[in-house]
């Protein structure tokens, strides 16, 4: 037994710690550095799944059905699997259409429409109230246990401990979720504190168990051994143990518990709305299913453990994890359990009930409100919050008065099943609306009023009546006698538990209406705008098509956003866009995208369908037919299309461009060489026309002209003619061969004989000149495949340059020829001059001479470059080394293999 | 928001999501529920929870090896 | 008599008929092989004119005629250009250098000799 006084102590100090926590959260979000901001925060806020259920309504179902509280656990599991694709898909809706409950989404989906919004939210506070109970009611009983009062002690001045708890609670969602108005309601201190307590929820089960399992026990084959001696007891953990398994049932707890890990408002709130960055939610979806294996782990051990210790009916086994410390010496402990259980509570109720009122708020009273004439001017934002706020007390007192009225009457765990199958209508409308774009509002609304009334009559009403309010005949009988109507036999099905029954009835008529009416009609332009932006949210990018035409006359757009946003925020939203469009605000034009922008800020604290009301209010909208839609969408995805087709045209221009560039100087080069090469052949080949006509002019023109000068005279006439020839010959090779238009006729060839050919060729040459030719040739050399009188012009060109520059005296040319492995080797050295280095280089122009024009030998300037040409058109390479002074080589290397 | 990162591929995760499904109910779940034991513990909870841990694993592995 | 002419020409075969031609004509020929010899010669020997090949290595002929229009003591020396080139911008070229008239190669002898005639008329 604990003093009350300490506990009540501990709990108040408890609150005092979330307190502090919160409003840290809050300021270091103020300051920017958030501390939400990373995905284990995040994860552990998840954890608010767990609430005074996890806590003692598990331990107390292992204790009566066994492996029967593993199911609620098993389909979070399941539906993390999949979390990245569809919790993802769900974050970016709500971020990109600044949605902040599932009313909101919902009704958002299914064209704005304030209706479903209500209906929603109505289903939701039905649905929610007896779960709040729930918890107060937790809170009260654990504090009986540890205080070893009595009930009807208690009640005399604890009486209305559990208003105090829930008035409490109610002051920190307030402050902590109602405190200013943030447009995408995030709270982030809240989050933080929500954070901690899923912490603390974990260590403290963790801390029991561990005592349980080694502390009271050996261990857990130790319980598990005890636990055979214990009539009955080993049945627990066998499928059958108390009568055939109902794999149904499972299956179907299963399913709900998977669908409400995501539809229950508190998870929508930290899971979607609270969500800071998309990224965190792959990190998350393996951490929270952790915390959920542990957080059981020690279930069973506890429940057997106690039914071992206290007796099977020593204790209620739902609060085992407060008893079995306290009976076996560790107050401590459990005072630390009562806080995790408090924690447990607290953590649900802050977050549902701020759920709770941000939908009762936007979508239940704002619209009424606004249909009922609210049009004068003002700042909205107080009203706003003072109806949240509101909306926070009133709806934990419809949970205290629950829990005042039937807290008694029904176990927890079937309390909160219930509400589990009042969400699980959600489930077809908004996960058919984000992947379907068929889903029509009236499909959804008569989905959803269809499985809500389902659910009331197979599952609320027979609750109610077993709480005893209402005669319970109609549930063995049927209304009015009728038994094809019993509520849990509906149509006489039968061996389905109550839950199950229920479920398979809501959703079958929730999903066969949603399905039928929305394929039986089509949507309207606004339904199937509002789909497209739905299910096709990871396609959009930065270019949403914007479903709106109409006129707005801007001063009533700022008066709207400042009335609903207050002005600072409002003339914030209207600077950026003026900034993004170049203009001062004052001449911005109320376009659509404008206009849009407005709504969705608003919608931010309203709703989406208050928010469309009031835009609708100042703007004249055109109604838009489905061809607009069609239109604006393929608009829109041809812009996007355009955007993406630029960026890459103005990539390939910006290559293309580089490319051209370099193509450009390539040519503007090549012309050069054109140029100059043609300059330079026009150049040759009139200077010796300019010598025959010259001298045959003047042979003409002076009769009386000397025997020996006209003779010196015809000769020169004679040679330039020659010299004319050999370079239009020559001009004509190169070209030729240059072009490509060459005729090559390839043969056999063996280099060493065309070598001694030329050699003989050249002789005469080398006779006037007094030089000497050798030749150091191997005696065999492999056959090459080539032209062989292209083969023999090289050489000829090569042994005539060489001889040419020889001295006159002690002239000298070797001629080499060396076989390599995979070519053949000719060089051809001489002895004189030499090229100095900086003329090697062009040495292979054409035109270029070596010498100067005096001492020039006679000779066209072309044959080198000819005779590379040659050598290249082979496959083989020519060069040159020399050194100035001391002679020169020029070589060449033929490939024995084409190509080689 | 800030840079999205690379998530696990749907197809796994459509496919860890079935096998969980399969492996947690009928009939599976008659397999799990034999008498048995093991380390002295009974078959049906620590196969739950093994299978439990082991999709855990998975989901963990195959998120932070294809996130970003 | 005194006229003196200076052929300027890497050809060796074309200052053979210029010379003739020249000599044919009464004037005194002095030659020159290349662009500095050439600017060398003018200086020197001050010709009455110059029959200026446009091609020559180094010293180019439109080097030469700028170098002589910018040197006061013979910037009167009359230049006649001849080059194998002919395109129109080789001629202004010329002109612009400060030739007093160009011929294209291979040119009329008639045609050359009436030309000197009258520039040193």
């Amino acid at each position: 037994m604990i003093a009350p006084a300490v506990v009540l102590a501990a709990a108040a100090g408890y609150l005092l710690v979330l307190f502090l926590i919160a409003a840290w959260g809050d300021r270091r979000a103020a300051e920017g550095r958030s501390v939400i901001d990373s995905a284990g925060v995040y994860a552990l806020s998840w954890g608010v799944y767990c609430t005074a259920w996890t806590y003692f309504g598990s331990v107390g179902r292992a204790a009566t059905a066994g492996m029967w509280f593993l199911p609620i656990y098993l389909g979070p599991m399941l539906a993390m699997l999949v979390a990245w694709i569809v919790l993802r898909k769900m974050v970016r809706i709500a971020r990109t259409y600044r949605i902040t409950s599932i009313a909101d989404f919902i009704a958002g989906r299914y064209g704005k429409s304030p209706g479903l919004a209500a209906l929603v939210t109505l289903i939701t506070v039905v649905g929610i109230v007896p779960y709040i109970a729930l918890q107060l009611k937790a809170v009260e009983a654990g504090y009986l246990v540890l205080t070893g009062t009595g009930r009807q002690a208690a009640a005399a001045w604890w009486g209305d401990g559990a208003l105090y708890v829930a008035l409490a609670l109610a002051a920190f969602a307030i402050i902590f979720g109602a405190r200013h108005l943030d447009l995408a309601e995030r709270h982030e201190g809240m989050v933080a504190a929500i954070a901690f307590e899923s912490a603390l929820k974990l260590v403290a089960f963790l801390g029991v168990g561990a005592f349980v399992t080694w502390g009271l026990f050996g261990g857990m084959a130790d319980i598990w051994a005890r636990a055979q001696a214990v009539p009955g007891l080993a049945d627990l953990v066998r499928l059958d143990g108390p009568g055939p398994f109902d794999y149904a049932q499972w299956f179907a707890l299963t399913g709900l518990s998977a669908l409400s890990v995501l539809l229950l408002p508190r998870q929508f709130q930290v899971m979607v709305v609270e969500c800071v960055d998309e990224a965190h939610i792959r990190r998350a979806a393996w951490i929270f299913p952790a915390y959920l294996l542990l957080i059981n782990v020690f279930v069973l051990p506890i429940a057997i453990g106690g039914i071992i210790a206290f007796g099977a009916a020593g204790a209620d086994p739902e609060t085992f994890v407060l008893s079995l410390p306290l009976a076996h010496g560790a107050p401590a402990l459990a005072l630390l359990a009562y806080l995790g259980g408090l924690s447990a509570a607290t953590g649900m109720l802050i977050v549902e009930t701020v759920a709770v009122s941000t939908m009762v708020c936007n979508d239940l009273v704002m619209p009424g409100l606004l249909r009922f004439g609210l049009r004068g001017g003002g700042d909205l934002t107080r009203l706003i919050l003072a109806i949240r706020r509101a909306a926070i007390v009133l709806v934990l007192m419809l949970g205290y008065l629950y829990f005042r009225v039937a807290g008694e009457a029904y176990a927890l765990v079937s309390i909160g099943l219930i509400s589990f199958a009042a969400v699980a209508q959600f489930g077809p409308s908004l996960l058919g609306g984000i992947y379907w774009r068929g889903g029509t509002r009236v499909g959804a609304t008569a989905g959803l009023l269809g499985g809500f009334a389902v659910w009331i009559y197979t599952l609320m009403l027979p609750s109610v009546a077993k709480s005893g309010w209402i005669p319970d005949r109609f549930i063995a009988e049927g209304p009015f006698g009728i038994a094809l109507l019993a509520p849990e036999r509906l149509f006489g099905l039968t061996g389905l538990d109550a839950l199950t029954h229920s479920l398979f009835w809501s959703l079958l008529v929730n999903i066969g209406l949603y399905v039928g009416l929305s394929l039986a009609r089509a949507p309207t332009a606004r339904e199937a705008s509002q789909a497209l932006l739905f299910v096709d949210v990871f396609r959009q990018g930065s270019a949403e098509p914007v479903f709106w035409r109409g006129r707005a006359r801007l001063d009533d757009l700022r008066a709207l956003a400042g009335r609903f946003l207050g002005p600072a925020r409002a003339e914030a939203i209207f600077d950026e866009h003026a900034a993004a469009r170049g203009v001062p605000v004052p001449d911005l034009v109320a376009d659509a995208r404008l206009v849009d922008r407005v709504e969705r800020q608003i919608a931010g604290t309203v709703g989406t369908a208050s928010a469309r009301v009031m835009v609708a209010s100042v703007a004249q909208e055109e109604p838009l037919s489905v061809e607009d839609v069609l239109e604006i969408l393929n608009e829109s995805s041809q812009l996007r299309g355009y955007a993406r087709a630029l960026e890459e045209k103005s990539q390939s221009l910006e290559e293309a461009t580089g490319e051209l560039r370099a193509a450009n100087e390539a040519l503007k080069s090549l012309d050069q060489l054109k140029d100059d090469f043609m300059s330079s052949v026009t150049h040759e080949l009139r200077t010796p026309l300019t010598s025959i006509r010259a001298l045959s002019e003047v042979m003409r023109d002076t009769p009386d002209i000397e025997p020996a000068e006209r003779d010196e005279f015809l000769r020169i006439i004679v040679s330039e003619t020659e010299r004319l020839g050999r370079l239009v010959n020559q001009v004509l090779d190169l070209a030729k061969i240059e072009s490509g238009h060459a005729e090559w006729h390839n043969t056999d060839v063996d280099l060493r004989a065309i070598v001694i050919d030329a050699g003989r060729a050249t002789s005469e040459l080398f006779r006037e000149r007094g030089a000497r030719l050798d030749l150091t040739l191997p005696d065999t050399v492999p056959t090459l495949r080539a032209d062989p009188d292209r083969l023999t012009q090289v050489m000829l060109n090569l042994l005539s340059n060489a001889v040419k520059f020889v001295p006159t005296t002690a002239g000298r040319v070797e001629v080499r020829l060396v076989v390599e492995p995979d070519a053949l080797v000719v060089e051809v050295e001489d002895n004189g001059p030499g090229v100095p280095a900086a003329e090697q280089a062009t040495v292979f122009e054409k035109f270029r001479q070596g010498g100067d024009a005096l001492t020039r030998p006679p000779g066209t300037g072309l044959g080198l470059p000819i005779s590379r040409q040659i050598v290249d058109h082979l496959g083989g390479r020519m060069w040159l080394e020399s050194e100035s002074g001391r002679g020169a080589c020029f070589a060449f290397r033929l490939p024995l293999q084409p190509g080689g | 928001m800030r840079r999205e990162g690379r998530g696990p591929r749907a197809p796994a995760l459509v496919a860890l999501c079935c096998a969980g499904i399969v492996l947690f109910n009928f009939p599976m779940l008659a397999i799990w529920g034999q008498d048995a034991t093991v380390l002295g513990l009974p078959l049906l909870p620590v196969a739950l929870f093994g299978i439990w841990a082991g999709l855990v694993a998975l989901l963990a592995f195959v998120s932070e090896r294809d996130g970003g | 008599m005194g006229t003196k002419v200076l052929i300027a020409d890497d050809e060796p075969n074309i200052v053979v008929s210029l010379s003739f031609m020249m000599r044919r004509e009464g004037y005194d020929v002095v030659v020159a092989r290349d662009g500095a010899e050439a600017l060398d010669a003018i200086r020197r020997e001050r010709p009455a004119l110059v029959l200026l090949d446009a091609m020559m290595p180094g010293l180019t002929g439109f080097d030469v005629c700028e170098a002589v229009r910018a040197d006061a003591a013979v910037r009167d020396t009359r230049i006649l250009m001849l080059t194998a080139k002919g395109r129109e911008t080789d001629v202004a070229r010329g002109l612009g250098a400060g030739a007093d008239a160009y011929l294209t190669k291979p040119f009329s002898t008639r045609e050359l000799v009436e030309k000197v005639r009258e520039m040193l008329a």
